[in-house]
């Protein structure tokens, strides 16, 4: 198998076998697979993910420190994906076969067919590059002295905008393409004819009996894209070098630093359940019927 | 005599599928940037040949467009357009092998999970739900790092993570065929599982996946792209994907060197835009519950 830990931590060929023996030592490569996978086992069940071979430092320490950029950045991009995403489906689905349904929905496509980094790349070239509009990578500019809260935040704001946006613009494709139609589903059923012959006007039908019973799916594609998001933003955080989790597994990828990978599938697995879990309790909240 | 009216009434089906695609402007408008798409990969690097290892002079490197370079040069000095022509070749068969993989599994798995069903199905459904929710790109990123980089493990890689939604789409329909009063007959004529699963529930789901094998097509080719360009691609071949790769590499985003990155892009949205509509036009004619809307 391409990528032998010890070849990668040491580099250097000409290494003596000594500092070879204690390397092995101290990241414990010595035993064999199955007693290393028993003793990580066992570490796991007390909160001890590893050393990182690329860092020389606990697993759970660097990735402590990675998460908050990471769920800055897609906490936002997800708020205003689902705003957005799920007014341009209703509105497109309302207003079904018309110019803004063709205008929404060609949008919704050509975003979702865009490869996610190519659209970072046109972002950067377009805001940072010709317009000099916002800075192209990082979360603060390096070396730069605080001397306010304001003026950090104005730093961490100008450098979040184009991660924010690129994510956020492919998501709503995503958002507004299921919202649009499972609200056309809805608006077949039976029950939307009875309330129409009741003599409701089109906006409250919409808001009081086609949304609330569009929800679920949109409930589970956001609960399935909220869990995806810990691992899923490894393109944007590449493009833009985000100091995040995505970015992180990126570069244990190619540093073949595998306890720090384990830590992160780890994570990624963790927020794939509880995501999960929580869509699963909302689900009967919305719909009672889920319950029995 | 029995063959002859099976006939007729398969002509009359494909006539009727043929009439309500060219009504549908989505499908029309996929299909027509698709053929244009494979026909120019095919021809295209026949007439302008590609060499990735052929780099041009020291001063002709990451030149705008010009009469002799229609799409400039890259940061080696090779032309761009050449480069577009031969990368689509490995853009498309790379989706369409791997569709070829996800196709098969997604739909053994189905029918096989649908049709047995007890325990069977319980561990398959288990098998696919995992694919399922697992992180796509993470799984397949530490796939591709082991297995190495050559073109066949990408095109393998990608069709063996991309077969749930059709295992599921398969199963569901599986179901309902499964319970239609012509399995139960052909049963007590004396068909045996394999018979019934392979000569009559397979043509009878076949349309379905069909039209969700389409939608797995544009997903691979944008995969494919998405794992060159994070460095796992096939560097002996220059994939669509693998041109990002060097675009971005060589900071052709802050030198503007715009007509190096815009090109593949364009294209892989084109052609995954192309299938999608193609996949959703033909869910539409051939998925009853859609056609009523």
């Amino acid at each position: 198998m391409p990528g032998d830990p010890l070849a990668m931590i040491m580099r250097n060929p000409k290494a003596s076998a000594e500092v070879v023996e204690k390397t092995k030592e101290l990241f414990g490569l010595g035993q064999s697979w199955y007693i290393q996978f028993f003793i990580y086992f066992k570490n796991l069940l007390t909160g001890d993910l590893g050393l990182s071979f690329q860092y020389k430092k606990p697993v759970i320490e660097i990735i402590i420190q990675k998460i908050i950029p990471t769920v800055v950045m897609v906490g936002l991009a997800e708020i205003l994906a689902i705003i957005i995403g799920m007014l341009l489906g209703v509105i497109s689905a309302w207003k079904r076969g018309t110019k803004i349904d063709v205008i929404a929905l060609s949008f919704s496509l050509i975003t979702y067919s865009m490869p996610t980094f190519w659209l970072g790349i046109i972002l950067i070239s377009i805001f940072s590059i010709s317009l000099r509009l916002f800075p192209t990578s990082g979360m603060f500019t390096p070396g730069k002295t605080f001397y306010s809260t304001i003026m950090l935040i104005k730093d961490g704001a100008s450098h979040l905008f184009l991660p924010v946006l690129a994510l956020s613009l492919v998501l709503i494709g995503e958002y507004a393409i299921t919202m649009r139609n499972t609200l056309l589903d809805v608006l077949t059923e039976d029950y939307m004819t009875t309330v129409k012959a009741k003599g409701f006007d089109d906006n409250y039908i919409i808001k009081k009996h086609a949304i609330p019973n569009a929800m679920l799916p949109m409930i589970t594609i956001i609960a399935i894209n909220l869990g995806l998001t810990i691992g899923g933003t490894i393109q944007i955080e590449t493009i833009f070098s985000w100091p995040g989790i995505g970015r992180l597994m990126y570069e244990a990828l190619n540093n073949r630093d595998y306890p720090m990978l384990q830590g992160i599938f780890l994570l990624i697995t963790i927020s794939v359940i509880l995501a999960n879990l929580i869509a699963d309790i909302m689900y009967s909240y919305l719909d009672p019927r889920v319950k029995s | 005599m029995m063959s002859s009216i099976r006939k007729e009434m398969r002509k009359k089906k494909i006539n009727t599928f043929i009439k309500s695609y060219k009504s549908n402007r989505m499908g029309m408008i996929g299909g027509t940037i698709l053929i244009i798409f494979i026909m120019v990969s095919l021809i295209g690097p026949i007439i302008l040949p590609f060499n990735t290892m052929k780099f041009g002079e020291a001063d002709n490197v990451l030149k705008p467009p010009s009469k002799e370079h229609i799409l400039g040069t890259d940061d080696l000095g090779r032309d761009v357009f050449r480069n577009l022509l031969a990368g689509g070749r490995i853009s498309l068969m790379v989706g369409i092998f791997a569709t070829i993989i996800s196709m098969f599994l997604g739909t053994a798995v189905g029918i096989i999970s649908g049709y047995i069903g007890n325990k069977t199905d319980i561990v398959l459904m288990r098998i696919t739900d995992f694919f399922l929710v697992i992180p796509w790109l993470p799984l397949v990123l530490v796939l591709a790092a082991i297995l190495g980089t050559s073109i066949w493990n990408i095109i393998l890689v990608i069709g063996l993570t991309s077969w749930a939604g059709t295992a599921r789409v398969v199963r569901s329909q599986t179901l309902s065929v499964k319970e239609r009063p012509f399995i139960e007959r052909i049963r007590a004529i004396g068909a045996d599982d394999k018979t019934i699963m392979m000569r009559h529930i397979l043509p009878n789901v076949f349309p379905l996946v069909f039209a969700n094998t389409i939608l797995v097509t544009a997903v691979a080719i944008l995969s494919e792209t998405t794992l060159s360009f994070l460095g796992l691609g096939d560097v002996t071949r220059s994939s669509w994907g693998m041109m990002l790769h060097y675009a971005f590499q060589s900071g052709a985003a802050s030198t503007g060197a715009y007509w190096y990155f815009l090109p593949p892009g364009i294209c892989v949205v084109l052609v995954v835009l192309a299938f999608t509509f193609l996949g959703y036009s033909f869910d539409e004619i051939l998925n009853p519950k859609l056609r009523r809307r």
